[in-house]
């Protein structure tokens, strides 16, 4: 066929591909989410940090200094920060110029998550109807992504179900602007109140379709905190963001107080004529990530 | 902030003197459970069997905790949603479970069943697992095994942190104390 004989003269055009063993990809994997259950990410106690010297609630101060304290805990004995591990999710972007070899790489993914959750609470069930716990944590939800180049890179969140119940996705008429989708992130925190275990990070997606503007806003979740959106627009909105949801009072595990969020991050995506897609994924007190570069 | 030393069981003075926003050291057995568990739990009440575990004085923990490590008597254990739990809360109360352990906030029908019955709803801080895991000295499994992650847990707490969201006089710390930071 006409195009199958295009795609191998592309082939055969182009630099060899660069051969990545599954087992190096396994390997890294486990350390990734070992080290990341254990060790919560230093820009976030660093905001933990400055939230505990702000917050005029006293019972919002004793949470945030008991979650400091759990923190450097569960780091110096080297346990988990929070009992709840969530299901694995893994975002993999594989330079389009990569060779996997030595096996199946979804099997290896699968493999690194039994290993580095042996010792974690078995939180993940076979089907959401029968109920029956796989034991052993997989299988992990995984997000592949062809990029350019020959690097892998993957990054995880570990993001206990709390926080993920109380997530939401509208699909905004093209019109609503930013006063509605203001709006609907300040009414999902604050519906969300105490169960997402407060302080949150606040992942908002905007654009794409359905699907995709569920995982902008999961992808959001990922960025460091101190790191505003390179976009000039989305950049002051996310500072209004924080400053209109750190306005309900909802505070520290939500016993009122004023450090509600540390930091809400947008990101966006070209989207339809008809809408304004909105998503927002809420992270926990203890939101666990990190990556890792092949 | 008032802070008070309790043991299990707990009498209802010592529930009555609880109000929202005070904070519990609480010692002795408290029970484990969360979703499952407390399915598994009404409907043996429903059937008019009798429960594995005792409810009069008694309290529950809403908590799966991770496995042990060397030398803890359990793995991390933080409080999971209590509003899951709503639905099965009120005919364990009605049947003198005196304390509720967990995050979140409760439904309308547990708010008033806790004021009927002189029973607390208390919240632990939810992310603060391995620090919450040293509050408590001893864990095992005492029903339900076959649930795993989500037996019923036998735990015995040691000046185990929390705070009372809802008291037993129809106090609610969630409803009251955000509107007191909020801003315009």
């Amino acid at each position: 066929m006409v195009v199958d004989s295009l795609l191998y003269t592309e082939y055969v055009d182009n630099v060899a591909p660069r051969a990545i063993s599954v087992r190096s990809v396994e390997e890294a994997v486990v350390q990734l989410l070992r080290d990341c259950v254990r060790r919560l990410p230093p820009d976030y106690l660093a905001a933990l940090r400055e939230a505990e010297a702000r917050e005029p609630s006293p019972l919002g101060r004793r949470v945030l200094r008991m979650l400091l304290d759990n923190a450097e805990l569960a780091e110096r004995v080297g346990v988990a920060t929070c009992q709840d591990t969530g299901i694995p999710v893994l975002f993999v972007e594989v330079g389009q110029d990569v060779h996997f070899v030595d096996g199946s790489l979804p099997e290896a993914l699968e493999e690194a998550v039994r290993e580095a959750y042996r010792d974690l609470r078995k939180s993940v069930v076979r089907d959401p109807l029968l109920r029956e716990n796989t034991g052993d944590n997989t299988p992990p939800v995984v997000h592949y992504e062809i990029v350019p180049g020959d690097r892998v890179r993957i990054a995880t969140l570990v993001k206990g179900f709390g926080a993920e119940m109380t997530s939401a996705v509208r699909m905004l008429p093209a019109t609503a602007g930013e006063a509605e989708v203001k709006r609907f992130v300040v009414e999902v925190v604050q519906r969300a109140g105490p169960n997402a275990c407060p302080p949150v990070i606040v992942g908002v997606g905007l654009g794409s379709s359905f699907e995709g503007v569920a995982l902008l806003a999961k992808k959001a979740l990922l960025r460091p905190l101190g790191t505003p959106n390179p976009k000039p627009h989305l950049a002051k909105l996310e500072g209004e963001l924080l400053e209109a949801v750190n306005a309900t009072g909802v505070g520290p595990q939500g016993l009122g107080g004023v450090c509600t969020a540390l930091a809400v991050h947008v990101e966006s995506s070209p989207t339809h004529i008809a809408a304004l897609p909105v998503a927002v994924n809420l992270n926990c007190s203890a939101p666990r990530r990190g990556e890792v570069v092949l | 902030m008032r802070e008070w030393r309790l043991r299990t069981p707990l009498r209802e003075e010592d529930v009555v003197n609880l109000r929202a926003g005070d904070w519990v050291a609480l010692s002795g057995v408290v029970y484990g459970a969360r979703d499952a568990a407390h399915q598994r739990l009404v409907e043996t009440l429903r059937r008019g069997e009798p429960l594995p575990i005792p409810l009069a004085g008694q309290a529950i923990y809403y908590v799966g905790p991770a496995p042990a490590q060397e030398g803890w008597a359990v793995g991390p254990a933080g409080p999971t949603t209590s509003g899951r739990m709503d639905p099965f809360t009120v005919p364990l109360l009605e049947r003198g479970l005196k304390a509720t352990i967990g995050k979140g906030t409760r439904s309308r029908e547990v708010k008033e069943a806790l004021v009927r019955c002189r029973a607390v709803y208390l919240a632990a801080v939810g992310g603060a697992a391995a620090l919450l895991a040293r509050h408590i000295v001893r864990g095992r499994a005492v029903a339900y095994e076959d649930l795993g992650t989500e037996a019923i847990w036998e735990l015995e707490f040691a000046d185990f942190p929390a705070v009372v969201v809802n008291d037993a006089h129809g106090g609610d710390l969630y409803a009251t104390s955000p509107p007191a930071y909020a801003r315009p």
